[in-house]
């Protein structure tokens, strides 16, 4: 039986991590993670669950522990958030790298300088190359849905590599939302029990982790590490249909909005595609044909089925709330562009980078861009393809 | 050996067989060569203890010499000898004289 509370989206994490009852946690705080690794210690300190915590003095070594407990043998979490990430980046090659199934929520913050503390998808853009598997969320409830799924995809015997549950800090992390709660046997079923492969304290097997490897034999692990990550998208698929049987509700590998039909489309991730959605609405009552794609499975990057749902399109926009300075469009753009790169007829594509430092994502941004993909549309002439909007001149 | 391909080998790097670094010789890194001097020896065995590697090779509690499929070469058992009144039981060479 569901529950509906009305919670943060740190604090619905936090709850399926108590659900979850990892058997350690070593996380180091974060502005806007604290709130959801603070609500966590509480569940240690009041024995609502058994998970050693483990403080650390950085987050590299909250990631460095947390390898540690994995290899061990160990169900294990951390959190973090935009600089914390950034201070991880060595561990986690090293995390995914021996493919321990470690899970951790990314609450999106900013990178300094200039300090900033807000919602931005610099930090887990940056860490999208990394080994990983990465979720990315909406609201409260797909940030708590992921995490649950996470831990299957994670631990899935196949796969055993570390997965990122992104949510936007501060618009989700901080904002109260309703949202649906399972019961905590049907949590603890769901998730099982933890299985481990080659644990360090099995002592009638005894195995070596971080082995020096040389030319002769490292590219071999990064083929085999690519092999893993195309067998990702399945067990995603498998764990969301699972999902859906106990919560009702349904997850792919991504979400279309009225894409179908669609003649011009948005691509834009986590909470902004809500507000995307409204203006979407309003243009199709206006009769215009507009659609979206939110990207859930940012890594591995399922480029085969969305360059398939975006292809009919005649124009599109990637939003971005991260910039590749230097390199040239935004990071989602870029995958975007690579999905629909082998189709003969594709949309024209435009890039547009918003909110940036948690600047707000308006209505008025989604039909800024909407009206010029329906001018591209009608004429095919682009005016610029890559934009920052929501800035002051 | 074979070299094994990438459908074949442990997931991450992990080593499932214990004691399998005795497979693989280390010993043609080195430059320098301990030379072991018996008549010097007092048997304390710091240097089968320090050896970073286990290249000391001791037999019935007694140090013997030295395993140069796996001896570096780095010197810290010549460093440690304390040797006989004075004189080391164990004297670091150029390899190859
Ligand atoms: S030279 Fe170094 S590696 Fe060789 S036996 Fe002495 S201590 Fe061991
Ligand atoms: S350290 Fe020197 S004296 Fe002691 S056992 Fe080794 S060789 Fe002999």
């Amino acid at each position: 039986m569901a529950k509906v509370v009305a919670v943060t989206g740190n604090e619905a994490v936090a709850n399926a991590l108590r659900q979850i009852d990892p058997d350690v946690c070593a996380a180091y705080p974060i502005t806007p993670q604290t709130d959801m690794m603070q609500r966590f210690s509480s569940f240690v300190s009041d024995g609502k669950v058994g998970t050693e915590m483990i403080l650390v003095e950085s987050e590299h070594s909250a990631m460095s522990a947390c390898i540690g407990a994995s290899a061990a043998g160990g169900r294990v979490v951390t959190a973090t958030c935009g600089p914390g990430l950034a201070l991880m980046w060595e561990m986690l090659f090293v995390a995914s790298g021996l493919r321990l199934p470690i899970v951790m929520p990314v609450v999106n913050r900013s990178l300094s300088a200039p300090l900033n503390i807000h919602g931005d998808h610099s930090d887990a853009m940056g860490a999208r190359d990394s080994g990983w598997i990465q979720l990315w969320s909406e609201n409260a409830q797909e940030a708590h849905d992921n995490t649950i799924q996470a831990f299957r995809i994670a631990e899935d015997m196949e796969i055993r590599l570390p997965v990122m549950v992104c949510l936007d800090g501060f618009i989700i992390s901080h904002s109260i939302e309703r949202i649906e709660y399972l019961e905590d046997n049907e949590v603890k079923n769901f998730v099982g029990e933890y299985k481990t492969l080659n644990p360090l304290l099995d002592l009638e097997h005894p195995v070596s982790y971080g082995p020096l490897i040389l030319p002769d034999y490292y590219m071999e692990y990064r083929r085999a590490h690519a092999e893993i990550m195309s067998k990702v998208p399945d067990v995603v698929l498998d764990v969301a249909k699972e999902f859906e049987k106990l919560s009702g509700r349904k997850y792919g590998l991504f979400e279309t909005y009225r894409l179908d039909d669609a003649e011009i489309g948005i691509v834009i991730l986590n909470s902004a595609a809500g507000t995307s959605k409204d203006v979407i609405d309003e243009f199709r009552d206006r009769g215009i044909k507009v659609g979206l794609l939110k990207p859930r499975l940012f890594r591995p990057f399922p480029y085969e089925e969305i360059g398939d749902s975006l292809r009919h399109l005649k124009a599109l926009c990637v939003l971005d709330r991260a910039d590749a300075f230097g390199g040239s469009y935004g990071p989602l753009f870029i995958d975007i562009a690579s999905s629909l790169y082998s189709f003969k007829k594709k949309p024209v594509l435009i890039n547009k980078i918003y909110g940036l430092g948690g600047r707000d994502y308006l209505p008025e941004h989604a039909e800024l861009a909407l009206n010029e993909l329906v001018e591209i549309a009608k004429t095919g002439k682009v005016k610029v393809i890559k934009e920052y909007i929501g800035v002051r001149e | 050996m074979k070299l094994k391909g990438w459908k074949e080998i442990t997931p991450g790097a992990t080593v499932t067989e214990p004691g399998s670094s005795k497979n693989f010789k280390t010993g043609s890194w080195r430059t320098l060569k301990p030379k072991f001097i018996n008549e010097n020896c007092i048997q304390c065995l710091y240097c089968w203890l320090f050896c970073p590697d286990m290249a000391v090779t001791v037999e019935n509690g007694k140090m013997t010499g030295f395993n140069f499929e796996f001896c570096k070469g780095c010197g810290i058992c010549a460093l440690e000898c304390p040797g006989k009144k004075g004189n080391k039981a164990i004297v670091m060479e150029e390899e190859g004289k």
